[in-house]
C-alpha cells in the first residue's frame, strides 16, 4: 500500500523565499498567486496526493512554516 | 569581634567573599593586583569561582553573564581598566543586572601613573558609557569603611538591579589598617537562585515562563519608557543612597569638601588650622553620585569659603559649585598625577585662599 | 494521521525578523530541534550576539540574554561559572565573532570553556547593511568594498575553524553548510555531537554554519544557497576539524 502524506503550510508565516519550491524532488510546490497577510506570495502544494513525505521542503524552510503528516488508511 | 591588620586590597576581596560573592572576574592592573591574587586562592575555598579574564572588556562581560544568571558578582580594576569596562557597565544598567565593581584608582590621563589619584571622579560619576544611565558611587575614606561598603553594596545592587561602584584609590588599596571583618553570609546555592532572583536566566525548568535579559529596544517609545523607568530608580537612589559626613561645620570660616584619601589629609589640616586660630570644617561626600547637595544646607553663617580638595584638576569642583549655589566663595586645592599633598601644604594653600578672598 | 515533521517547540510562535531565505532561520530551527530532542530546552541558557541575530531571543524558546558586541563567549563563561550543570551556548555572526569578538572566542576556546558556540558565517555584516566582514571573500562586493574585497586593502578572509582547531582545548570544531537537505541533516548531527561533548565536559565545542544572506549579497534565496556551495565552500571547506571520542 502506497504511503500517503499531507503537507500543511503556515501560510501567514511564509516569506515566499521559494527555497522549498526548489528542493521538492517531485516539483509539487509553487508560490500562490494570492498574497498572505505579510504581503508575500506564500508557498503551497499543487498536488497533495503526489507528496512522498521526504521532508526536503521542511528541512530547508527558514521559517518553520511546514508540517507533514502521514495519513492512515481511510483518511 | 577582634580586628585584624590587613592590606586594603586583601581586605576588600575578603569583604566580597564574606558578602556571599559567587564569582570574581578581573584582569591584572596596578594598584589593585592583590585583589585578583587573593580571590584566586580564597574565593574557591568559599565555594565561589575565580576567573582571570583576557581583558577588562571580557571581565565586565563575564560579570554580566554570571550576574544575569543569578550569581553575586564582584569585579575590580583601576582607572584605565574601568575605561575599558564602561561599555559593559552601561549595558548592564540598561539590562538591569546587579553587580559590585571596585575602582582602586590611579593618576591619568592615558596610562598615567600607578600612584593614587582621584582623576576618575568624572569617569565614575558621569560614566564613560553611552546613553542615559547612572551608577551609584561610594567613596570610602579608609579600609574599614571600604570593607563595610563592599559588604553592603551587594544588597544595594540587588535591590536596585543596577551596578554599584566603589571608588577607592591606590593609597587605600596598598596601605594596611586594622579592620573588623563582617560575618560570612554564604553563597546562594544554585537551586535557590530563581527563588531569590525570579528574573535571572537559570533555564526555564527553574521558573515560570521564559526569562530574557536584554537591552535592545527598537521602538523609540518603548526605549523612552524604559529609560524613564530607569530614572524612577535613580530618583529613588537620590533619596535613599545620598551619604556624607560633616565635621566641625559650626562657626567654621572655611569648609573643605573632600572624599577618600584627600578627606583624611583635610582632617589633619583642620587640626593644624585650629592651632593657628582658624576654624575649619569639612563635608565629606561618601556617595559621589548621588552627590550630597543637601549637606551644603548645613553650612554655617560664619563660613565664607568652601574649598574643593581633590587629587585631580578640579573635577568635583563642578558639583561643589552647583551645591553651594553661589552662597559663598568656592576655591580649589589640588594636586594631580598621583602626587599627594601633605596636610601642611593644604594649610598653607588654605591660608593663601583665605587671604585672596578677604 | 501521524506527524512526520512539525515545527519544534524550541521555537516560539513569533515570526522571525530575518529576510526571506536567510539561513538564520534554518540554523535556529536545527539548534532548537536538537535541544528539544535532548529534552534540554528547560536547562539551556543561550547568549545572542549583536547583529541580525540579536533578535534570536524572541524566537528561541529558552532562557537567553543579549550581549555587547562580540563578548558573548565572555558572557557564556560567566553563566557557566554560576551554572556548571546547565547547557550553555552562544549564537554569533561573523562580524560579531570574527571581528570585534575575536579575542573572546579565542580565549574561550583556549580555556576549554564548557559551552558551545554556533557561528553563522555569511561573509558580510547583515544588520548594518552589507559592509565587508573579516570573512568576506576576495572579490566579493560589500558596501565598504564596492568593487570587491582585495587582498592589498583588506587581507585574506579569516578562517575561524582552522584557527580554533590549533587550540588544544577546542575539542570539537566542525564547519557545516545549510544549502540542501542532506547538508542540513549533517549540520544537525554536528550540533548534537557538539552538545554531547559539552555535556561530557570535555572542552570547548564549535560549529560554523556557512549561511546565505540573500539581501546583502543581492541574490535570490535559491541562488544565494548555490553561491554558498560554489564560492564559500571552496574557500571554507565543509568538514570536521577536530573531535573527541566519548
Amino acid at each position: 500500500m502506497k504511503k500517503r502524506f499531507k503537507l500543511e503550510f503556515n501560510r501567514d508565516k511564509c516569506k515566499g523565499c521559494e527555497i522549498c519550491v526548489s528542493f521538492c524532488p517531485k516539483k509539487l510546490l509553487a508560490l500562490d498567486k494570492e498574497v498572505n497577510s505579510k504581503g508575500y506570495h506564500p508557498a503551497c502544494i499543487t498536488d497533495q496526493d503526489a507528496c512522498i513525505g521526504c521532508q526536503s521542503c521542511a528541512l530547508m524552510c527558514p521559517d518553520c512554516c511546514i508540517s507533514i503528516y502521514e495519513l492512515e488508511e481511510g483518511e | 569581634m577582634s580586628k585584624v591588620l590587613m592590606k586594603g586590597n586583601e581586605a576588600f576581596a575578603e569583604a566580597a567573599i564574606r558578602a556571599g560573592c559567587k564569582c570574581y572576574f578581573g584582569y591584572p592592573i596596578t594598584p589593585q593586583n592583590e585583589i585578583p591574587e587573593y580571590m584566586s586562592h580564597e574565593l574557591p575555598k568559599a565555594g565561589g569561582a575565580f576567573l582571570q579574564a583576557e581583558s577588562e572588556l571580557a571581565a565586565v562581560n563575564m560579570a554580566y553573564g554570571a550576574a544575569a544568571s543569578g550569581g553575586r558578582v564582584f569585579i575590580s580594576t583601576s582607572s584605565p581598566g574601568l575605561a575599558l569596562m564602561q561599555e559593559g557597565l552601561g549595558f548592564i544598567c540598561s539590562a538591569e543586572v546587579p553587580l559590585v565593581a571596585l575602582n582602586v584608582s590611579r593618576g591619568g590621563p592615558g596610562v598615567g601613573g600607578i600612584q593614587p589619584g582621584q582623576a576618575d571622579y568624572i569617569q565614575v560619576t558621569r560614566g564613560g558609557y553611552n546613553g542615559d544611565a547612572k551608577i551609584p558611587v561610594f567613596a570610602p575614606a579608609g579600609i574599614q569603611e571600604c570593607v563595610d561598603l563592599i559588604y553592603e553594596c551587594f544588597d544595594i545592587a540587588e535591590e536596585y538591579r543596577n551596578p554599584v561602584l566603589i571608588l577607592a584609590d591606590g593609597m587605600m588599596g596598598q596601605m594596611m589598617e586594622p579592620v573588623e571583618l563582617p560575618p560570612h553570609k554564604g553563597i546562594t546555592p544554585v537551586d535557590k537562585i530563581s527563588q531569590e532572583k525570579p528574573w535571572a536566566i537559570t533555564g526555564t525548568d527553574s521558573h515560570e515562563g521564559r526569562n530574557v535579559i536584554y537591552s535592545l529596544r527598537m521602538q523609540p517609545e518603548v526605549l523612552e519608557k524604559h529609560v524613564e523607568k530607569l530614572f524612577e530608580k535613580y530618583a529613588r537612589a537620590e533619596k535613599e543612597l545620598t551619604r556624607w559626613n560633616s565635621l566641625s561645620l559650626k562657626d567654621a570660616e572655611v569648609v573643605f569638601v573632600a572624599f577618600g584619601t584627600m578627606s583624611r589629609l583635610c582632617a589633619e589640616a583642620i587640626e593644624l588650622l585650629g592651632e593657628r586660630g582658624i576654624k575649619a570644617g569639612m563635608i565629606r561626600p561618601i556617595s559621589l553620585w548621588p552627590f550630597p547637595d543637601k549637606a551644603f544646607d548645613e553650612l554655617d553663617k560664619s563660613t565664607r569659603l568652601v574649598i574643593s580638595a581633590e587629587l585631580n584638576m578640579g573635577q568635583m569642583l563642578y558639583d561643589v559649585k552647583n551645591a553651594v549655589q553661589g552662597r559663598v566663595e568656592v576655591g580649589l586645592i589640588n594636586r594631580t598625577g598621583g602626587v599627594v599633598p601633605s596636610s601642611l601644604e593644604i594649610v598653607e594653600r588654605t591660608l593663601k585662599l583665605l587671604e585672596e578672598t578677604k | 494521521m501521524k506527524t512526520v515533521f512539525a515545527p519544534t517547540s524550541g521555537m516560539t510562535p513569533v515570526d522571525t525578523s530575518y529576510c526571506p531565505g536567510c539561513s538564520h532561520g534554518i540554523a535556529h530551527r536545527i539548534i532548537m530541534e536538537c535541544l528539544e530532542e535532548r529534552g534540554a530546552l528547560g536547562r539551556a541558557i543561550g547568549v545572542v550576539p549583536i547583529g541580525c541575530a540579536i533578535n534570536a531571543h524572541h524566537f528561541m524558546n529558552v532562557d537567553m540574554c543579549e550581549s555587547t558586541h562580540g563578548r558573548a563567549p565572555a558572557i557564556a563563561a560567566g553563566i557557566r561559572r554560576v551554572h556548571p550543570d546547565k547547557l550553555v551556548f552562544t549564537y554569533q555572526g561573523d562580524g560579531d565573532l570574527a571581528s570585534i569578538g575575536a579575542a573572546e572566542i579565542v580565549h574561550a576556546a583556549h580555556r576549554g570553556e564548557k559551552f558551545t558556540t554556533f557561528f553563522i558565517n555569511n561573509a558580510i555584516y547583515g544588520m548594518t547593511g552589507g559592509q565587508m566582514a573579516p570573512t568576506t571573500l576576495i572579490g566579493q562586493r560589500a558596501t565598504t568594498a564596492v568593487d570587491g574585497r582585495t587582498v592589498e586593502q583588506a587581507g585574506m578572509p579569516l578562517r575561524v575553524c582552522e584557527m580554533l582547531a590549533t587550540i588544544d582545548m577546542a575539542v570539537f570544531v566542525e564547519r557545516v553548510m545549510l544549502t540542501n537537505p542532506a547538508q542540513v541533516r549533517r549540520a544537525k548531527a554536528a550540533v548534537h555531537k557538539a552538545l554531547d561533548i559539552q555535556e561530557a565536559r570535555k572542552g570547548f565545542t564549535f560549529v560554523e554554519f556557512l549561511s546565505a544572506c540573500p539581501t546583502n549579497w543581492g541574490y535570490a534565496p535559491v541562488d544565494a544557497l548555490k553561491w554558498v556551495e560554489e564560492k564559500m565552500a571552496a574557500y571554507y571547506p565543509v568538514k570536521n576539524f577536530r573531535t573527541v571520542e566519548l
